[in-house]
């Protein structure tokens, strides 16, 4: 059974056709990766599953429920993870709060459960020794691994990644690489949205081609790579 | 294996609250050795404090900035007024029932209010309580517009001012004062230790993330909506205890003067910015400020309006975070923690704090 399914789903921002009868399904345990132009609605498709735009037309269905209409919370709280492109992080509480508030109501953990889990999470994603710093006197690279740690913190079935690789150097990027595949290998499904391919590359299945709102594309990661549609469209960035 | 766990207390806490205990302890013996004024001095600060923790629990912490709260104060006062004159209730429940009746109103209004977005927002509560006003001005048996004074046999005949009377061997009318001085310490005492119990919990954690980032904190789960609703409609209940116990003192009241947006809005939100909003400590530093300064300018008139605008203003240009949040920047000091800090235990039972975090 698909742990994620869209059907025809829609979206306009004006007269800006952001999502155009997108359709399709990402099964229990697989990662999907998503690649696509500036502007082609990637992160927009995002905010579309998570609940945080809603859609015009179109059902989305989640672990076999209907959650088209579901508020963010009750999404995340069915096993919905998320990180933001633009990392949003509590600036005022610190990065251990931040995965707290993630823990506390995001999961189902009890509040001893929690302290530790978010504690492992901070040593898995490497900010252990900022937990007790305010969120907002991270770095961009340390605020880009707060939003995949609370992500984590709300013990996600399906994970979504919003280029969380940019801007690396090589080895940060082979860290984070590691760190996806080792919460991939625990079975969590996960989306990455990422401009970075041979670090998606390597940890996807299948590839899903975003352009101008419609899915121009998906299937295996050499397939995708090897159509010319898709050569043409990312003709100039690193292939 | 380190064993993870959680830190909130820290040192000057710890301090503070045998200072606290002596505060209060000192606070409840103060009407042995003052005078009848410094006692209705005291019973203004405290209240004042009271709405100023309130309008700092909904603006600096549920994002809700209101300047409506007089509807609940003025309905709270009237609510009390009806049940101790109309249908002779002793004014001590009477008080309670203000805040009930409060909490009542804050439904109706809530579900207006709560469609309104950011400067709307702030407007509509305005609105809603200019419209309560008028509503209540319209109200004969209580006055009308010019308003009406509680019975001096309802106040008088009250048993617990009796009590007082007879334990002090006061006057009735100096016995009214220090027990409405009393139950203003005793709302301050329940209402600081309420939102800081709030804080602490789990949904204070969650409040928190919603005044940071209310997208993300939906985005974790956070139900937001009702969070706000929560805030609002308790922050509603103490409003009218503290407008019907403010009204109790006074003994006299009319529309105008209990719906008044400068007295129950404005001094608060001055109170709650020089302070240091968001914090428990801002509202008890701002009160202080804000009373020391009433006093200084008392004989300037109009002037005295002007000066706290232009303070308001230089604080809110040159120290955002207000008079408390200046000195917690330059010292760490903290009375009321409210950090969870990550502590990692060692085998020998000694704790081992993590480097990042500052406050002490
Ligand atoms: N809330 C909004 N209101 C109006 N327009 C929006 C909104 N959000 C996104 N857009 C527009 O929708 C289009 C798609 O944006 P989106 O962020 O989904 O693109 P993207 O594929 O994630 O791009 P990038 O690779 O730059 O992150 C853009 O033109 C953007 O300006
Ligand atoms: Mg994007």
């Amino acid at each position: 059974m698909p742990v994620l399914e869209l059907r025809d789903v829609s979206k306009s921002f004006g007269a800006l056709k952001v999502a155009q009868g997108i359709s399709f399904a990402v099964e229990n345990g697989e990662a999907l990766g998503i690649i696509g132009p500036n502007g082609a609605g990637k992160s927009t498709l995002f905010n579309l599953i998570t609940g945080n735009v809603t859609l015009d037309a179109g059902s989305i269905t989640f672990d076999g429920n209907d959650v088209t209409r579901a508020a963010p919370m009750k999404r995340c709280a069915a096993g919905l993870g998320r990180t933001f492109q633009i990392p949003q992080p509590f600036s005022k509480l610190t990065v251990f709060e931040n995965l707290l508030v993630a823990a506390g109501f995001g999961s189902s953990a009890t509040e001893t459960e929690a302290v530790g889990r978010c504690a492992d999470i901070l040593v898995e994603t490497g900010l252990v020794e900022k937990a007790n710093a305010t969120a907002g006197s991270l770095s961009l690279l340390q605020r880009k691994r707060l939003e995949l740690a609370r992500a984590l913190a709300t013990d996600p079935k399906l994970l979504l990644l919003d280029e969380i690789a940019g801007g690396l150097t090589q080895g940060e990027c082979a860290a984070l690489v590691n760190t996806i595949r080792a919460i991939h290998a625990r079975g969590v499904s996960i989306i990455w949205i990422e401009h970075v391919l041979h670090a998606l590359n390597s940890v996807v299945e299948r590839l899903l081609v975003l352009d101008f709102g419609k899915v121009i594309g998906i299937g295996a990661p050499d397939e995708i790579m090897a159509s010319k549609d898709v050569r043409e469209i990312y003709l100039g960035i690193e292939v | 294996m380190p064993q993870w766990g959680i830190e909130t207390k820290t040192r000057a806490s710890r301090a503070f609250l045998s200072v606290a205990a002596i505060v209060v302890a000192a606070g409840i013996a103060a009407p042995l050795f003052l005078s009848r004024s410094t006692i209705q001095d005291l019973f203004f600060i405290l209240t004042m404090l009271v709405l100023a923790q309130c309008w700092n629990l909904l603006a600096g912490y549920a994002g809700l900035v209101s300047v409506g709260q007089q509807a609940f104060v003025g309905f709270g006062a009237y609510a009390m007024f009806a049940c101790v004159s109309l249908a002779g209730f002793d004014p001590l429940i009477a008080i309670v029932l203000g805040g009930v009746a409060a909490t009542l109103l804050s439904l109706p209004l809530g579900f207006f209010v709560f469609r309104l977005q950011g400067a709307y927002f702030a407007i509509g509560t305005w609105v809603v309580a200019e419209v309560v006003r008028l509503l209540l001005a319209q109200w004969r048996a209580l006055g009308g517009g010019t308003g009406t004074s509680l019975p001096n046999t309802a106040t008088r005949d009250m048993w617990a001012a009796r009590l007082v009377a007879d334990l002090l061997g006061v006057r009735s009318a100096q016995a009214l004062d220090i027990l409405t001085y009393w139950l203003a310490l005793l709302l301050a005492c329940l209402t600081m230790g309420f939102i800081y119990w709030l804080l602490r919990t789990r949904q204070g954690l969650g409040l928190a993330a919603i005044r940071d980032n209310q997208e993300a904190a939906r985005s974790v789960g956070v139900d937001a909506a009702s969070l706000k609703w929560a805030v609002y409609v308790s922050v509603a209940f103490v409003t009218g205890v503290c407008g019907a116990l403010i009204y109790v003192q006074k003994a006299r009241i009319s529309p105008d003067a209990a719906f008044s947006v400068i007295d129950w809005t404005a001094y608060v939100i001055f109170i709650v910015v020089i302070g240091g909003i968001g914090t428990l400590e801002g509202p008890i530093v701002g009160v202080i400020v804000f009373f020391l300064l009433q006093n200084t300018l008392a004989d300037y008139g109009s002037w005295y309006l002007l000066v706290l605008g232009l303070i308001g203003i230089g604080v809110m240009l040159f120290a955002p975070r207000g008079l408390w949040g200046l000195f917690t920047d330059r010292t760490g000091i903290q009375f009321f923690p409210v950090r969870r800090r990550l502590v990692k235990r060692q085998e020998d039972a000694s704790t081992d704090a993590l480097q990042g975090g500052r406050d002490g």
